[in-house]
């Protein structure tokens, strides 16, 4: 167990955790884990350091490792630190018919990186994920919640080059929406 | 292009708001519902005919029926909207074209069911999607659809959107449950069923989101009515998530009975093979499901057209058949090679084993292993024998289906296409950069 004492959400992320553990019934509110999860890698640069999980811990009132077992059986959560932007190339089934495996090669070439890495720069994590359910509309990315649909080289790169010409943190859960909550029914 | 009845009117504006929706007459049979006594509702589900369209294929009437009715303890309905079998897209498009179809479908489900609450577990990978329903949840509040004595019926229901965090296991019912619960998703073992130990211990029953969505023309039209379409016990209509190398991917309401030949040649659905192309082979209910070559496919082993029902797909069972499953409809060109397609989908299953049971655990990665030998150009004529010795000892063997869902694939390409694998054996060289799959030659352009 390691020290949480310098991680601190936002106020509206707080209030959306206490929102979101609000709605399981008494007492069941370690429902609200992957949620909140999600939420705090909106708040902690896409990944979950122990001091990150340590302190979800602490909302939920639950052991840490509780938040340790179920935030490595997930693989939409970073335990390691990652770039701004995690690029999900889908590698299962239809997109790999429709050419995961070229769109993955392009990207690594266009990037300087291997699957797995970083850029340099800090900008981009290159990922490969199972299906997202977009086989219809193969090849695809995900990056943060945005689909990446029926993608070529050319395509692929102009998607790239705009997440890099804006340079902001990109994650699942939008940090824009952890801040404005007002969607979320009590 | 027969009936549709579940995504229909998405050419309508709004529709993906409630007032679009209510324009098309939505929630008029949650109207109808609630002036129903629930066992009605289950009644007229049974006599539908629905079965579960997540995979399995179970009768959801019977499903429901099996529902413990403990006094003083509550029930639960919980939407398996964790659609994440490779080849399956249709409840991620439905819940983003037609939210509302969903919500209502789960008012009137849970109302049958006696649910004052009910969840909608939704991978966290559709976080967008999850965003959507919450939208449409709040219009449903704000309109008394949600909340207490709904449209002045005296029932009271919550609904609440749930995300997941990517895990294909928490698409098996309990091992959904036990995500829902806030930990790792390992499956239980069965019994209890959820339908008497479900969420928190209580009575669940969990159906997927087409499943719950059909139970709103199913009361609009009775049972006895969406039991007219389709043949025999395959009533009602079908999504069917279509991919691979058509010229026209995308999700088809089908009526049932539709022949599988005109479901991939006809410009009504799949519009025939990509490129000019031949038809080699067809994963047709989710990557699960036994591959089928062409001929099998297209005509059962005894020569009749094969039909886009469970039971036509099945007819020969393993041996000359598959399954109709998620309706996951994937299809292979002449260039695709089984033995890397194979190896694909088991590098899937092994990554998505949850670990539990040793045969899946271990089983999924020495068979992925294998695979790889064979497009190294290193396996030998023993190692198919091993790969078929090694599904049949997980199949069975393993707490919930993925197990099956594991072997089932190898067995059938093994069965089929057994030659392509002596071939890649005889060739002895490593095939990893030769074109024998599928290029994209047309990306750059495209």
């Amino acid at each position: 167990m390691s020290t949480s004492k310098n991680i601190q959400f936002s106020p509206e992320a707080l209030e959306l955790c206490q929102k979101i553990m609000r709605r399981y019934p008494q007492g069941k509110h370690k429902s609200a884990i992957l949620p909140i999860l999600h939420i705090a890698q909106a708040e902690s640069n896409g990944w979950l350091s122990p001091e990150v999980m340590d302190y979800v811990a602490g909302i939920l009132r639950i052991q840490p490792i509780e938040v340790y077992e179920v935030a490595s059986f997930y693989s939409m959560f970073n335990l390691k630190p990652v770039g701004k932007c995690v690029i999900e190339v889908c590698r299962t089934g239809p997109c790999w018919l429709l050419g995961a495996e070229d769109l993955v090669r392009f990207i690594e070439k266009k990037l300087g990186i291997k699957e797995g890495q970083t850029t340099p720069d800090g900008m981009f994590t290159l990922k490969t994920v199972e299906c997202l359910a977009s086989c219809g509309t193969a090849p695809m990315m995900q990056i943060g919640e945005t689909y990446h649909e029926n993608l070529t080289f050319d395509k692929c790169g102009k998607i790239l080059d705009e997440y890099k010409g804006k340079g902001e943190l990109v994650t699942h859960w939008k940090k824009e929406k952890v801040k404005n909550h007002s969607d979320i029914k009590q | 292009m027969g009936r549709q009845l579940l995504i229909n009117d998405l050419d309508k504006p709004g529709i993906q708001t409630l007032e679009g929706y209510k324009a098309c007459g939505g929630y008029t049979a949650l109207d109808k519902a609630l002036k129903m006594k629930p066992e009605e509702i289950v009644e007229e589900v049974k006599k539908s005919g629905l079965r579960g369209r997540g995979g399995a294929g179970f009768p959801t009437g019977m499903k429901w029926s099996f529902i413990a009715k403990p006094p003083g303890v509550p029930r639960y309905l919980v939407c398996n909207a964790d659609e994440s079998e490779p080849g399956t897209f249709k409840d991620r498009f439905l819940m983003e074209k037609k939210p509302h179809i969903l919500i209502e479908g789960m008012i009137i489900s849970s109302f049958a069911l006696g649910a004052n609450v009910s969840y909608i577990y939704i991978r966290g990978e559709m976080m967008y999607v999850f965003h959507i329903l919450e939208k449409a949840i709040q219009e449903a509040y704000d309109a008394g659809l949600l909340g207490k004595n709904i449209m002045g019926s005296g029932f009271d229901h919550d609904l609440y959107v749930h995300c997941g965090a990517g895990a294909y296991i928490c698409g098996e019912e309990t091992a959904l449950i036990e995500s829902l619960e806030g930990k790792r998703g390992n499956p239980r073992i069965k019994p209890p069923f959820p339908a008497v130990k479900g969420v928190w211990d209580c009575p669940t029953v969990v159906n997927n989101v087409e499943t719950i969505a059909a139970v709103v023309p199913i009361t609009t039209m009775g049972g006895d009515e969406y039991a007219k379409i389709g043949i025999g016990k395959s009533t009602g209509t079908k999504l069917i998530s279509a991919s691979g190398h058509i010229n026209k991917p995308g999700v088809y309401e089908i009526e049932l009975g539709v022949p599988v030949e005109e479901f991939i040649y006809s410009d009504k659905y799949c519009g025939g093979i990509r490129n000019g192309k031949k038809m080699k082979a067809v994963v047709a209910g989710g990557s699960s499901v036994p591959v089928l070559p062409t001929d099998l496919i297209l005509k059962t082993a005894k020569g009749e057209p094969r039909l886009m029902t469970y039971e036509s797909l099945a007819d020969g069972g393993f041996q000359t058949g598959t399954m109709l499953g998620s309706g996951g409809f994937i299809v292979m060109d002449e260039d695709t090679s089984i033995v890397k397609n194979l190896w694909n989908f088991t590098r899937f299953y092994h990554h998505e084993s949850c670990g539990q049971c040793s045969p899946c655990r271990e089983g999924t990665g020495w068979m992925e292993k294998i695979l790889h030998k064979f497009l190294d150009g290193h396996a030998s004529m023993s190692d198919i024998d091993l790969l078929w010795d090694i599904q049949g000892k997980i199949e069975g063997k393993t707490i919930c289906p993925l197990g099956e869902a594991a072997a089932w694939p190898v067995a059938a390409a093994i069965r089929h296409f057994r030659s392509e694998f002596e071939e890649y054996v005889k060739s002895g060289k490593n095939m990893k950069d030769v074109k024998h799959y599928y290029r994209l030659n047309n990306l750059e352009t495209a």
